[in-house]
């Protein structure tokens, strides 16, 4: 039976590529696949963008093609990936320019775009098109200043674009395992309405999309067993049935076993029988894992049922920013020399009557990441750091608070040392919403280029 | 007893909602799991942390439960003023529940 081997190559904006470099050495993969977009990288790059007009994709993409490009010559392996964020076209300029420097021809790259809907919504509104929050059903405020809005697109454009010959497919904002079915789809020839398949295959993408989670990264067991160093990311070999064995390049760190690939099955999903994504809606509830061998186990077992008749829009907008200083008090009584800092910030902010939507105190050491769950601080603590965060719509103003934190090493409780502050963050909302798939996907464009052959 | 002792557990975000899978290490603890980690202790557990509600969904072939809190993050990763903007800690936070 026919498999073809699938590499995960990056699980974020700014994740290293020792991990794919190593996999594209020892791993005897066909494709490698990268998902770059997260929420916030989106914003991030809209922010990018909003600056430089060349801008707007993930600024790693130099580097990693830097790397990569010479597999796609001398080993036939092809590249799938996200990484072109609000700027899919510039990307591929990037791409283009950087396999020239190479001396690398004959290169085929596609990119898809029709993902970036922000030039719809006046359209939209006008036709009267819900927007309503995906969640809470609120109606949506098109007042608010808007950075970025994307539909998650699925698989069947970058399918095409492999049917087409591409050894290079790079998109926007598509659902994050879009990049990983996308293979299996084409070379398998999978219809449309297979729905099994595709749900095997979006559950590989799924293992496979946030690098070595599922190879011992992050992993809440025996994570001291765990050899960090130089991690597999996973590898996936998926035959025309949709099941898959996951695993890692032999020699390479981190562990595949029945609990770090359980660990990341769930990761990030609701209803586990309803995992929708715009290509198929995949049933996990009945999964099989099974240990064929050490660091290597094979997936079954999963179910499909139609692809949604809608799909998701992200959007994000400005919302206020915030501050915040942080400052550290020692035994003894840390704690209440930090909580009574505190008190005399928050009366001063009240006093001087700044602004302020919101005041945040945290303890680190104590409860900032715990909060109200964290248990009381033992008396003989030796130090607590108190985190100061305001936030607010007037930037000006919001600045006036760290500035009312250093006189209290003069003026508050003794011992305080290292005062921090930190630079003004501008906040985001996101706004989710779902859309009739009927007025994205006739949006959808997939762009060729190629490096023809120098003449010499 | 801690939930720590005889579960693993890993959580994710996804805008203002967080997920946690909670598993048993040995499957004979599955049963246990399922028997008293019920969405309305954790609700309890997560009282002044999580503001909505709490789902649980089952998935025994791999000993798992998993939650679904709402209005968890404090408005969610780019917008929460929490250290934990991510809400990455939630599961070990799942683990220190105490179930008898």
């Amino acid at each position: 039976m026919k498999k073809i081997r699938i590499g995960a190559a990056q699980g974020f904006y700014g994740d290293t590529i020792e991990g794919a470099l190593y996999t594209a050495k020892y791993g005897d993969v066909d494709y490698l696949c990268f998902d770059c977009l997260a929420e916030l990288t989106m914003a991030i790059l809209a922010k990018d963008k909003a600056k430089d007009d060349q801008s707007g994709y993930t600024k790693d993409l130099s580097n990693t093609m830097k790397a990569l490009l010479p597999f796609v010559k001398e080993k036939g392996i092809k590249l799938l990936t996200n990484a072109g964020g609000v700027n899919p076209m510039a990307a591929k300029d990037e791409i283009i320019r950087v396999a020239k420097s190479l001396g690398i021809s004959e290169l085929k790259v596609a990119v898809i775009t029709g993902d970036d809907v922000m030039p719809n919504l006046p359209q939209w509104q006008q036709q009267g098109i819900s927007l309503a929050h995906i969640d809470s059903g609120e109606v949506f405020n098109a007042e608010r200043e808007y950075l970025f809005a994307n539909a998650y697109l699925g698989v069947w454009p970058i399918v095409e674009a492999l049917q087409q010959g591409a050894d290079i497919v790079i998109t926007g904002r598509t659902t994050d395992s879009a990049q990983f079915l996308a293979p299996a789809a084409f070379e398998f020839g999978w219809k449309k309405d297979q729905w099994n398949q595709l749900a095997h295959g979006i559950v590989m993408g799924h293992l496979l999309e946030c690098s070595a989670q599922s190879t011992g990264g992050n992993y809440s067991g025996n994570w001291e067993e765990i050899d960090f160093n130089q991690i597999g990311y996973p590898i996936a070999e998926i035959d025309e049935t949709g099941t898959f064995v996951v695993s890692k390049a032999d020699g390479s760190g981190g562990l595949v076993s029945f609990d770090t690939v359980r660990e990341q099955l769930l990761y990030e999903i609701h209803d586990p029988a309803n995992y929708i994504t715009p290509d198929v809606v995949a049933d996990l509830s009945h999964v099989q894992l099974e240990e064929v061998a050490k660091n290597e186990i094979r997936v079954s077992n999963v179910f499909g049922k139609p692809a949604p008749e809608r799909l998701k829009v992200v959007m994000g907008y400005t919302n206020g920013y915030m501050i915040q200083t942080l400052i550290g008090y020692s035994w003894p009584h840390a704690f209440n020399k930090a909580r009574r800092a505190a008190q005399i910030i928050e009366q001063q902010v009240r006093d001087k009557k700044i602004p302020v939507d919101e005041l945040h105190f945290d303890y680190l050491g104590y409860n900032s990441l715990h909060g109200p769950l964290a248990t009381p601080p033992d008396d003989s603590i030796n130090e607590i750091y108190l985190r100061l965060v305001a936030r607010g719509n007037d930037k000006r103003m919001l600045n006036l608070i760290p500035r009312l934190v250093p006189p209290l090493a003069l003026n508050g409780p003794p011992s305080l040392g290292g005062l921090i502050n930190l630079a003004p963050r501008q906040l985001l909302g996101m706004w989710a919403t779902l859309v009739d798939r009927t007025i994205i996907e006739p949006q959808v464009e997939i762009h060729f280029e190629t490096i023809a052959q120098e003449v010499s | 007893m801690k939930l720590v002792e005889i579960a693993n557990a890993r959580c994710g975000d996804k805008g203002n909602k967080v997920n946690i899978a909670l598993f048993a290490k040995d499957p004979k603890d599955y049963k246990l799991l399922h028997e008293h980690v019920t969405a309305e202790k954790v609700a309890q557990h997560f009282q002044g942390l999580v503001k909505g509600e709490v789902v649980r969904y089952e998935v025994p072939s791999i000993y798992g439960l998993n939650f679904v809190l709402s209005d968890a993050l404090a408005g969610g990763g780019s917008a929460s003023l929490r250290v934990d903007n991510l809400g990455k800690c939630f599961a070990s936070n799942l683990l220190r529940m105490s179930i008898f």
